[in-house]
């Protein structure tokens, strides 16, 4: 790939073809605010943060305009921040500013831009409070949509139709009244939504948010349980208890993806009446054993049978590795081709 | 009994429809039945107002407000004796005379019509009306020469776009003629959104050909097999118009392939936009056209390079497209001729509000703001003094009286604060608050934003809370100072132009009639007389009692014996404006007053004694 040379606040930066502006920005550690952008996604130029001044033009979106060899671009000026300010301080005023009660305020990209800003609170004053109070959406049974939070940057919208490749999301209505939502109107669960909650985790503000989520004390990396795929996954552990999963974007299985099951689904870990160790029923009870026990009591049992008195069926939550090797015991050793798996349903 | 030949005209556009205008053509053709007459409908004339509209031909004889009882006089004393019906004929809003002929009527007679040039004159669902009319011959002309020849001439007449932004067609047309592709498309952009406006609407359905014609040499010159026409639903008699056009242009080998046996094939489809304000900005028009919800995206890339399906798109508005057959035919020259130094040709508005004669005029570009309201306009209606003019639709700004002598052109409108934008003209008279004015245009667009960007989705909002707290007497010091904030805010930081204008309104009001801001805000007053939160009515001495006003206030506010001084209890009232309506002009007892509340709780009463 080409590679060329511009400045940002003189700063001599190498960027590569095809980079905007900001994707160059942000590779080398510069800072422009922004709330829409997002680098999984194409850009769309909404929030209207992050212009910057490109040989003097002012006010070009820096997230939808390529970067250009020689070009000389300034990341600041009184009119830019200018129009951050309103941007900003308008985006406030609309937003339900209960930060304490909010699900993001660990990681809310509202007060960063806000405190980058410098926006106070008497600034404020004089500006008219809107509010709005929409019903929140709590359908489904993962994570809930609270629209008097949501700042129509679309990333989610974009997700699911970017990476998800849904659609469930769309906007509803113009003007301020302009939410995000699904197909009718109808709530999450009523919806074709899959619950991969993919754009929750990208929601830069508490819009939409996982319920009742709880803060990690810190991150243990693995494949996930669930299938066959091996998605790349950080559980969030605090002492030894999981709280929250995160999809690894390094992973080439699922570069930052999960499926409902992977994000919503490791409750299962710690519940009581998960299994931990095999159980044989002996005199009408399952008693726990050991793996060496309970491998020889099958073991011993198939030998008593062979060709049609055999089937085998396996399951979607193997490795691709433990399945190949079910169906070459099944073949070979058991002398049948009756195998199937829970996948093909 | 006269043999002369005679034609007689009904309009049948929008307007006159909805007045019965078709019932009276039906009438007109049973009672002249046997007689030399033809009788024919046409598009609209532009003075709605005075409609239906009846013309008579050859004498030229402009008859308004005829009804179907009028027919048979019409045709009994018109065309079986000659006698020109008075009663029907025309009469000045001002001067009250009577004015027979068509074209000296004085809204007609300082109009340049090119644009509206067959509105009015022909039948538009007929092509062989058109084609006496000369449609068409531009389009053999540009079929002999070569693409970039009538690229160069659109681009020598200096025609500039006429949806608003005024950016040059030639130069469009170079690109898109230039863009890399097979596949290229023409649009016409016939949403015409703006309240109040149906210039676009009137030219569809008097002139349908010439809008074809324009699409049709342009597809020629950018290589374009495609076009479509971007019409709002709420149109049906204008889509109705344009299909008719489009298959009898077809018929005769205007459209479809091999056109006039040149080997160029093109043919044209009408798309019905659902009515959204935001749907007549270009790339949301595209999106709307491929399936999508019609928001606007960031440009470039602009529609000449990735446009329609990501192909290279020419969109033009309908007034644009109407022009070109001219240019052709009669040559850059001839046109660039019309006009003023960088704006060529005419300019069409809609003009309205409190003025004589409102309705559709054309105008060379350069005339001033005066000559329109007062010679073709007629003046300030009921002899009220001008206040402000508004042009350039929901997002133009008012221009004050100091600004009358504004020749009209899209630089001179812009310098001012304003714009042509796609041709709306409301004239303000003394009686109009020129704080409610501005919140009333930003409730409009506050309304059509897409919702996408933040300054213009939160902003307008923002300002429209604010507007509507000063007009309702909840102003607060700093507020105008707020607004210009949040004005340059989203002027400067929303994607398209309607976020980029919609504070035009307000800062124009604000540069040019602060007082009426501060006054609202720190007097309690509204000079106007008009938000009610500021107003009382009162009865002056010179009542004579005769209980109108009584019995017409529709909260009992008002006590009185007959034939005795009558007053108001303030604290009934609603500020209606009943009794000020029904009080007999000759005796004109009730005042206005404004600017008396005192912003300060009421003192407590102290008895002084000693
Ligand atoms: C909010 C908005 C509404 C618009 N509405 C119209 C419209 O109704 N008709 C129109 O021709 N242009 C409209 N425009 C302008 C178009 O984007 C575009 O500039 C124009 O159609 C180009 O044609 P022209 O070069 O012939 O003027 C609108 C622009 C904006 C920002
Ligand atoms: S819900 Fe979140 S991601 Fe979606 S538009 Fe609103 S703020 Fe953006
Ligand atoms: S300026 Fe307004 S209408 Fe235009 S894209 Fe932004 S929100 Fe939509």
């Amino acid at each position: 790939m080409d590679q060329f040379t511009f400045t940002i606040d003189g700063q001599t930066i190498t960027a590569e073809d095809g980079m905007s502006i900001m994707d160059a920005a942000l590779a080398n550690d510069i800072y422009i605010p922004y709330l829409c952008h997002h680098p999984d996604l194409e850009p769309v130029g909404a929030c209207r943060l992050c212009g910057v001044e490109v040989d003097g033009r002012p006010m070009v979106m820096s997230c939808m305009t390529p970067a250009k060899e020689g070009t000389d671009v300034r990341t600041n000026s009184p009119a830019i921040y200018q129009a951050r300010k309103v941007a900003m301080e308008l985006l406030i005023m609309d937003h339900d500013m209960d930060c304490l009660a909010c699900e993001a305020a660990d990681d809310c990209d509202l007060l960063k831009v806000s405190a980058y800003l410098g926006i106070q609170p008497e600034q404020l004053e004089g500006l008219r409070p809107l509010g709005r109070q929409l019903p929140i959406d709590d359908s489904n049974p993962y994570f809930q949509f609270d629209p008097n939070k949501c700042i129509l940057c679309g990333i989610c919208v974009r997700t699911c139709n970017e990476i998800v490749g849904l659609g469930a999301l769309g906007y509803i209505n113009r003007g301020i009244e302009t939410v995000v939502g699904t197909f009718g109107d109808k709530g999450f669960v009523d919806s074709i939504c899959e619950s991969c909650g993919e754009c929750v985790v990208r929601c830069p503000v508490g819009s939409l948010a996982p319920k009742k989520p709880q803060l990690a004390a810190r991150e243990i990396s693995t494949i996930c349980a669930y299938c066959g795929v091996g998605c790349g996954i950080h559980f969030g552990v605090r002492g030894d208890e999981i709280v929250s999963t995160r999809a690894d974007r390094e992973s080439p299985a699922n570069r930052g993806s999960l499926c409902v099951k992977g994000r919503y689904g490791f409750n299962f870990i710690n519940h009581p009446d998960r299994l931990t160790t095999p159980l044989i029923k002996k005199d009408g009870q399952f008693v726990e054993s050991s793996w060496e026990e309970a491998i020889t009591l099958v073991a011993d049992k198939l030998s008593n049978y062979h060709g049609e008195e055999f089937a085998a069926l396996t399951s979607a939550k193997c490795t691709n590795e433990d399945n190949y090797v079910v169906q070459k015991f099944t073949r070979a050793v058991m002398g049948t081709n009756t195998i199937d798996h829970c996948a093909r349903l | 009994m006269e043999d002369k030949k005679r034609t007689i005209l009904i309009c049948r556009g929008t307007g006159c429809e909805s007045a019965k205008s078709p019932q009276i053509q039906a009438a007109l053709e049973e009672k002249v039945q046997g007689l030399n007459v033809e009788v024919k409908f046409t598009g609209c004339h532009g003075m709605c107002q005075q409609g239906p509209i009846v013309v008579v031909e050859p004498e030229d004889i402009f008859y308004a407000h005829v009804k179907l009882r009028d027919v048979p006089k019409i045709v009994e004393s018109h065309i079986k004796n000659d006698e020109v019906v008075e009663r029907l004929v025309y009469e000045d809003p001002t001067t009250k005379e009577k004015i027979p002929t068509y074209h000296d009527i004085p809204f007609y007679k300082r109009q340049k019509r090119l644009v509206l040039r067959n509105c009015g004159q022909i039948d538009p669902e007929n092509i062989d009306d058109a084609l006496a009319r000369d449609s068409y011959a531009g389009l053999g002309e540009a079929l002999k020469m070569e693409p970039v020849e009538i690229v160069a001439e659109v681009k020598k007449s200096g025609l500039r776009g006429r949806g608003g932004g005024g950016f040059p067609t030639g130069l469009k047309w170079e690109f898109t003629q230039k863009a890399a592709g097979d596949v290229k498309y023409v649009l016409c952009n016939a949403d015409e959104g703006d309240p109040g406006a149906f210039m676009d609407r009137s030219v569809l359905e008097g002139d349908p050909h010439a809008v074809l014609e324009g699409m049709i040499i342009a597809g020629f010159a950018i290589s374009a097999k495609q076009g479509y026409i971007y019409c709002r639903a709420e149109y049906p008699l204008a889509i109705k118009r344009l299909q008719i056009a489009i298959e009898q242009a077809r018929e005769h080998g205007y459209l479809g392939k091999d056109i006039l046996g040149s080997g160029f094939d093109f043919d044209i489809e009408i798309f019905h936009g659902a009515g959204a304000f935001v749907c007549g900005e270009e790339t949301a028009l595209i999106t709307s056209i491929e399936g999508n919800r019609g928001m606007p995206r960031n440009r470039p890339p602009y529609p000449a390079n990735e446009g329609l399906y990501g192909k290279p798109t020419l969109l033009n508005n309908v007034k644009t497209y109407a022009n070109i057959p001219l240019i052709i035919t009669n040559g850059s020259g001839w046109f660039a001729d019309i006009g003023t130094e960088n704006s060529k040709g005419t300019a069409v508005f809609a003009l309205t509000g409190k003025i004589a004669n409102s309705g559709l005029i054309e105008v060379p570009m350069g005339v001033t703001l005066r000559e329109i309201i007062y010679d073709i306009g007629g003046g300030i209606l009921d002899s009220k003094e001008f206040k402000a003019v508004q042009t350039g639709g929901p997002s133009g700004g008012c221009l004050p009286e100091s600004f009358l002598d504004t020749p009209v052109d899209y630089d001179s409108l812009i310098e001012a604060g304003s714009m042509m934008g796609s041709g709306g003209m409301v004239v303000m008279d003394e009686d109009t608050c020129m704080v409610d004015v501005a919140r009333y245009f930003l409730d409009f667009t506050e309304k059509e934003s897409c919702g996408k960007c933040v300054p213009c989705r939160i902003g307008t909002k923002q300002m429209l809370t604010i507007l509507e707290d000063i007009v309702e007497g909840r102003g607060k010091p700093g507020d105008i100072d707020r607004l210009e904030e949040l004005a340059h805010g989203i002027k400067i930081g929303s994607l398209c132009g309607l976020g980029q204008t919609a504070p035009n309104p307000v800062l124009t009001t604000i540069r040019y009639f602060r007082d009426e801001y501060e006054a609202h805000i720190y007097d309690n007053a509204c000079p106007a007389k008009q938000c009610k939160e500021f107003i009382s009515y009162h009865i002056v001495d010179s009542c004579i009692g005769c209980g109108l006003c009584r019995r017409n206030c529709p909260v009992d506010a008002i006590t009185g014996e007959q034939k005795e001084l009558h007053h108001i209890d303030q604290e009934l009232c609603i500020q209606c404006g009943e009794c000020y309506e029904v009080c007999p002009p000759k005796v004109f007892s009730i005042e206005i007053h404004t600017g008396e509340k005192s912003t300060e709780p009421e003192p407590v009463l102290q008895v002084v004694t000693g």
